[in-house]
């Protein structure tokens, strides 16, 4: 009986103390791939923000597929800031959520995107298969891997990067479409996330090709040792933009306003550009861009805003229900 | 029918005619599933763990992460195991001792997480308690968390490892029926007395055997406990989910070794669920021989 009774104390206490214990807090509720970005970043930043005269702070991390989190947040996983694969599924935050404005895009330089990257091909080294660009990917021979678009963000920057190709090479909507509908008739496995997809090509060693952020490639490269992975740059492809915000509703709740617009300005500053160049984003400092030009492949690319008239009208286009990647993937 | 049923059937049949080389053949044959399926993948989580020795082991199982993730799976399984101790004693004494219009539908409704897809367990707690659910709104104006955080984790917890202990007393307390305890109220004893005294000795071992299996299975929950994580490092992973995230990160050796972390409690459990099973079936066959 006692011993139950101090069981039961010792697990009260460790309820209680749980909260009690912990200094201010901010969660940064983020997609796939920027795990080891914000590892290098919340140290640069709890460091800064001490040196700034503040109380020391705790960053925790919540990484998944980017419409995965951010649905978590809609459905109250208290997020300080969300920092996304895209803006699509941050405007969910506030048409589903009423967590933020319409205009948080706004509230920051370069449309709330202090990074860039963009879709490249990552294949097996001395490329079996001689993949050069998009219209390899359609042929009978390849099996490509690429995450679900309906829960992932970078799934759908690489759709679009494929439809831009297939329109501007073929012509009409029409001709994209049948384009897409045979790449991912190519497409085994559909991970619900950028790193799943990386850990199916990667470890599994399932597929000839992954189409992944170039920031996902540099760094599986980096992982591997570089001995049994290249990565392919295709003719064109797409600046993918993974906006960042601060979420208004939990912020005021927690009062940590202050701490959270301070964390994504430092995101802006040329110490966090070089984090992200040096996790290989692309920095928008045009200084911090100079100095890692090298890294970076000098790509043809179409925009969001100009070729698809941004993620308010693509998203339910493209992959909203019953949407164009709904039609051909029912088809299969 | 196929060949290959008739030929095993052959076979099972020669084993049990004492035939020697078809015993053998059976016996060689579980082994090798047996040692195929289950030995060697245990063998490569421990060597893969252990791949940069034991230094990187220990620093991978207490990483401050990690000792988190182990912090929180103790939390939800004792907080899940005792209320579904007493609920699972209380459910099976209602349906074995009393007669009641609606008997096997609750028997069924017993069951109905095993036949739940754990995702949708999960799911069932965000769509009652997340911002968007029922009872959102009145939680949020409370300040109230439920999923992403402690209490979602036990809840979803809970559901999965609900029938185990039911599970395991129903059919023995039918089979013990209700004589003894009929006998014990009629020499006086109060409800709890004839509880404590007669009806506890009898269910003992297999109580125990419930609560190990549930102890078990509250431990390796993955699906559910996923679905409402919200997956914050240090905070509201549990193991299962901590070793995913390593896997993910390249940490190959990390997630490795906390699932041989994993694999060692899971160990510890199948040896006391052994002992129990043990002293259950000898219970059993006392019984019969009196």
């Amino acid at each position: 009986m006692t011993i139950r009774r101090f069981a039961l104390a010792a697990l009260a206490s460790t309820l209680i103390a749980g909260p009690a214990l912990a200094e201010q807090t901010l969660l940064n509720v983020s997609y796939d791939p920027t795990r080891e970005l914000y590892v290098e970043f919340n140290q640069a930043f709890t460091k800064y923000w001490k040196e700034q005269g503040n109380e020391p702070v705790t960053i925790q991390q919540s990484h998944g597929g980017s419409g995965k989190q951010a649905r978590a947040v809609i459905d109250g996983l208290r997020a300080d800031v969300v920092t996304l694969a895209l803006a699509g599924d941050i405007d969910e935050l506030h048409s589903l959520g009423k967590l933020i404005p319409e205009d948080w895009q706004s509230r920051l330089p370069d449309s709330s995107t202090p990074y860039t990257s963009t879709i490249v091909f990552l294949v097996r080294k001395g490329n079996p298969k001689n993949i050069k660009d998009w219209d390899d990917l359609v042929r009978e021979d390849v099996s490509v891997i690429t995450p679900n678009p309906k829960t992932s963000g970078g799934a759908r920057w690489n759709f679009l990067a494929a439809w831009a190709y297939a329109e501007q090479q073929y012509g009409s909507e029409e001709k994209a479409k049948e384009f897409v509908e045979k790449l991912y008739k190519n497409v085994p496995v559909l991970d619900t996330g950028a790193r799943g997809s990386t850990i199916t090509f990667v470890n599994n060693k399932i597929g000839d090709v992954l189409l992944a952020w170039e920031n996902e490639a540099f760094l599986a490269l980096k992982e591997e040792g570089g001995d049994n992975l290249e990565i392919v740059a295709p003719s064109l492809s797409i600046l993918a933009e993974p906006p960042v915000t601060v979420v208004d509703k939990n912020v005021e709740r927690k009062g940590t306003r202050k701490l959270a617009e301070a964390y994504l300005n430092y995101l802006y500053s040329p110490e966090g550009q070089r984090i992200a160049a040096k996790n290989f984003y692309r920095p928008r400092d045009k200084s911090v861009a100079a100095e890692f030009s090298e890294q970076f492949p000098d790509l043809k690319l179409v925009t969001i805003d100009e070729h698809f008239g941004g993620w308010k009208v693509a998203q339910p286009k493209f992959f909203g229900d019953g949407g164009v990647f709904d039609q051909i993937y029912q088809a299969h | 029918m196929s060949s290959a049923t008739l030929t095993a059937a052959a076979v099972a049949n020669a084993a049990r005619r004492g035939n020697p080389l078809g015993r053998r053949l059976l016996i060689a044959g579980a082994w090798l599933v047996f040692l195929l399926f289950l030995v060697l993948p245990l063998l490569v989580v421990l060597s893969q763990a252990l791949k940069l020795g034991f230094g990187t082991f220990f620093a991978a199982i207490f990483e401050p992460d990690a000792i988190a993730a182990l912090k929180l799976t103790l939390i939800a399984v004792g907080i899940s195991v005792p209320l579904n101790l007493v609920f699972g004693v209380a459910a099976a004494w209602c349906v074995s001792k009393y007669e009641f219009p609606g008997k096997s539908v609750l028997i069924t409704l017993i069951d109905l997480p095993f036949s739940v897809s754990p995702v949708i367990a999960g799911l069932i707690y965000v769509l009652m308690f997340g911002s968007q659910g029922w009872f959102g709104p009145w939680l949020s104006d409370h300040d109230i968390q439920i999923v992403f955080a402690v209490p979602g984790i036990v809840l979803a917890t809970l559901f999965v490892t609900f029938p185990f202990v039911a599970r395991e007393l129903i059919p023995l307390m039918q089979e013990q029926g209700t004589q003894e305890e009929e006998a014990a109220r009629l020499l006086g004893a109060n409800g709890w007395q004839m509880f404590w005294h007669v009806t506890l000795p009898n269910i003992k071992w297999g109580l125990i055997y419930g609560v190990v299996l549930c102890t078990a299975r509250a431990m390796g929950e993955f699906g559910a406990v996923s679905v409402v994580s919200g997956h914050i490092r240090g905070l509201t992973n549990t193991l299962p989910l901590h070793v995913e995230i390593l896997y993910n990160e390249y940490n190959h050796v990390a997630a490795f070794s906390v699932a041989s972390l994993l694999l060692v409690m899971a160990l510890v459990i199948l040896l006391l669920k052994q002992w129990s099973e043990n002293r259950l079936s000898r219970l059993r066959h006392s019984d019969a021989e009196e």
